[in-house]
């Protein structure tokens, strides 16, 4: 591709793609993303995937119904694996949307550009994915009506919650980062509902993006307060999303099972969730870009940067299972030595080594700038990773459970078919959402587009 | 084309009572907008917010904001579809409480967070768990950091939104015409009625001298 390298480009290290199309306009970069909302005609394909996803969401209704009527002997958790697969899927989730944070909060302040064209995807994945994370603990409960005797409120049994529990922890930090990430969004998109409320035609959008845009005018004054506002949001965010993995791992470090009592779970667990946010985003705007043709916004920079993200995380993540090992092995207590063995050789070892496939041998594919380019290849290799992390938390939760001090109190493990629909269903809602959010809000930050094109230089 | 937008709502009676409304809304003198039109009864005369600029590019709308500024005249404003950093200095904006706000509200926010739990397993119902002293303040941090974040960044948004005045749903600056591509690409400065060095036609003549595509009056 030939392109001129100025102004379109940030710097001579990266002289082969954009961070934006050539050529595009604000008129023609407004009108491009505000149209995908308001003129295109909804296609055959979103009705289809809709669909299919509102299906698997149904499932996730039925599968809670169900569980809240019979309890929770429907799951396959039992002691000694009282956290099965519905923990390990709140850990998923919830990874999964620390990408978005990443891309939204610590690459502005970081003052990466290219994050401007994926931001408020990443940030609505971020959003949806939090929100399954947070049925399950909710579900796991046992009592799900009861969940409210987690806050601190003045009760009439007269007492308060455990604060020095992680579990307490989990709550408060898992609570602010839905919150802060909701408020995040909304804020970043307040200047596009405007944008889509003078765009839109039909008297119903006008006064509904109206009313979201609260009389956004793009006054000066306005404009200033609203960049303090977002920066300092991203400020607090950075640190938020960096305690709220952290404090997911105190779920498990805080414990004395063999297999989860490790120092090295803090960083290990929030590079492993942007490894798998990062998988996310791009499973997902691979093949988003093509159907919505937003190659112009969304360019090869953006997938060779996500990549190499991948692959640095993915390398964190590796470190993090050799030292687990080391630990085990160096530790010379006999409990995390058998626990370590058990893993490589006990009757779960097949998931470990498909972990260790998935998560550290697949992503050195990504050393390779030509497999990169290959959005094939990329897009395999980004649903690979998805299932190991999987994998991962599977490996953490149940084979460090299962066997531990007592051997008289060892067990197994077996999902039910409600384990499977309830997780299935939360995919199918997490799509449904993503659905919905495609064909009723800007997928692509419009505001933001606009102020790294060149025309947006203001010369003196 | 402006003059004759204001003569048409001028000769038209239906538009008594709304002028009456508009005039009640203004807290400011009904300003010299008659300055321009000899033959103005004043209550007929829709209050004028201001006089607005119309630029197709950015650099133009900082230039213009700088010379508008530099002419004298305080209360301006410009509009633009996205943030422009030069454009807020130009009109001599360069201070927000924002900041402060935020650092109060996390003040706030991560004592309020530790108080709960020093009040809850201290005071109020003081519990021996673990062999952990009452005050176990090390298990409380993690606690008290989230409170502080989600204090703060509720003060950020909050305190945005309050001091920008939002949400508005109407505003003057609406009425201005083609306003509706200040959110896709074109860039409106105002002068604002109740400027002290506001006369009507001088203002209308020192915009135009800046290179505008298009100068309109805005009616409140």
């Amino acid at each position: 591709m030939e392109e001129p390298r100025e102004p379109y480009m940030e710097g001579p290290m990266h002289s082969t793609h954009p961070v934006i199309e050539p050529g595009l306009t604000f008129a023609s970069v407004t009108d491009k993303i505000s149209s995908i909302v308001l003129k295109r005609k909804t296609s055959i394909g979103w009705f289809v995937g809709f669909a299919i996803s509102f299906a698997l969401f149904q499932l996730m209704l039925l599968a809670i119904t169900n569980l809240v009527f019979v309890g929770i002997g429907l799951w396959g958790v039992n002691v000694p694996i009282a956290w099965g697969i519905d923990i390990l899927n709140f850990v998923w989730w919830i990874g999964i949307g620390h990408a978005g944070t990443l891309i939204s909060a610590i690459l502005l302040l970081l003052r990466q550009k290219w994050r401007t064209s994926i931001n408020r995807f990443a940030e609505a994945m971020t959003l949806f994915a939090v929100a399954q994370a947070g049925m399950y603990p909710i579900f796991h409960l046992g009592r799900p009506w009861l969940a409210y005797w987690l806050f601190p409120y003045p009760n009439t049994m007269g007492i308060w919650p455990q604060f020095r529990s992680p579990l307490m922890w989990d709550v408060f930090a898992v609570s602010t980062y839905a919150t802060v990430s909701a408020m995040f969004w909304f804020v970043g998109l307040i200047p596009d509902f405007a944008t889509l409320r003078d765009r839109a035609k039909s008297k119903a959008f006008q006064i509904i993006y109206g009313m979201l845009a609260m009389g956004w005018r793009g006054s000066a004054r306005h404009w200033h307060r609203y960049e303090m506002a977002y920066l300092l949001l991203a400020g607090l965010a950075t640190p938020l999303v960096l305690s709220v993995h952290t404090i997911v791992s105190f779920d498990f470090a805080v414990g004395i099972i063999p297999g989860w009592h490790a120092t090295v779970f803090p960083p290990y667990f929030v590079a492993g969730a942007i490894y798998a946010g990062f998988a996310m985003v791009l499973f997902l705007t691979i093949p988003l870009r093509r159907f919505y043709g937003l190659e112009g916004f969304i360019t090869m920079r953006h997938m060779h940067n996500m990549a190499k993200v991948m692959l640095a995380t993915g390398l964190i993540v590796g470190y993090g299972y050799i030292m687990e090992a080391f630990f085990g092995w160096y530790s010379g207590n006999r409990y995390e030595r058998y626990m370590i063995w058990n893993r490589m050789h006990g009757p779960y070892a097949p998931y470990y080594w498909a972990l260790i496939v998935c998560n550290i041998v697949t992503p050195q594919f990504l050393w390779a700038k030509k497999l990169r380019s290959n959005l094939a290849v990329l897009w395999l290799i980004s649903v690979v990773v998805s299932i190991g992390m999987w994998l991962e938390r599977f490996v953490i939760v149940v084979t460090s459970l299962h066997r531990d001090f007592l051997p008289s109190s060892w067990g197994m493990y077996k999902p039910t078919v409600w384990d499977w629909s309830m997780f299935v269903g939360t995919i199918g809602f997490f799509f449904t959402l993503l659905f919905l959010f495609i064909r009723f809000l800007p997928m692509i930050s419009i505001f933001e587009m606009r102020t790294i094109l060149p025309e947006a230089e203001v010369e003196d | 084309m402006a003059d004759e937008d204001r003569d048409k709502t001028k000769s038209g009676g239906a538009n008594d009572s709304r002028d009456e409304r508009d005039v009640s809304v203004s807290t400011r003198p009904p300003v010299s907008a008659s300055s321009s039109s000899p033959s103005s009864h004043r209550r007929h005369v829709p209050p004028l917010y201001g006089v607005m600029a119309e630029f197709d590019n950015p650099s133009d709308l900082v230039a213009a904001a700088r010379a508008t500024y530099e002419a004298g005249y305080r209360r301006i404003n410009g509009y633009s579809p996205y943030p422009i950093e030069e454009l807020s200095e130009a009109i001599g904006f360069r201070h927000t409480s924002l900041p402060l706000i935020v650092f109060i509200g996390g003040v706030i926010g991560g004592l309020g967070g530790f108080f709960l739990q020093y009040w809850t397993e201290v005071l109020d119902y003081p519990l021996i768990v673990g062999g952990k002293p009452y005050n176990s303040w090390p298990a409380f941090i993690p606690i008290t950091f989230e409170c502080t974040v989600l204090v703060a960044a509720f003060s950020a948004v909050l305190g945005m939104l309050l001091l920008n005045k939002l949400p508005q749903p109407y505003h003057p600056v609406f009425n201005a015409p083609n306003f509706a591509l200040a959110t896709r690409d074109r860039f409106f400065l105002a002068v604002e009625a109740n400027d002290p060095k506001f006369k009507h036609a001088e203002v209308v003549e020192f915009l135009k001298s800046l290179g505008p595509v298009d100068v309109a009056d805005v009616e409140v």
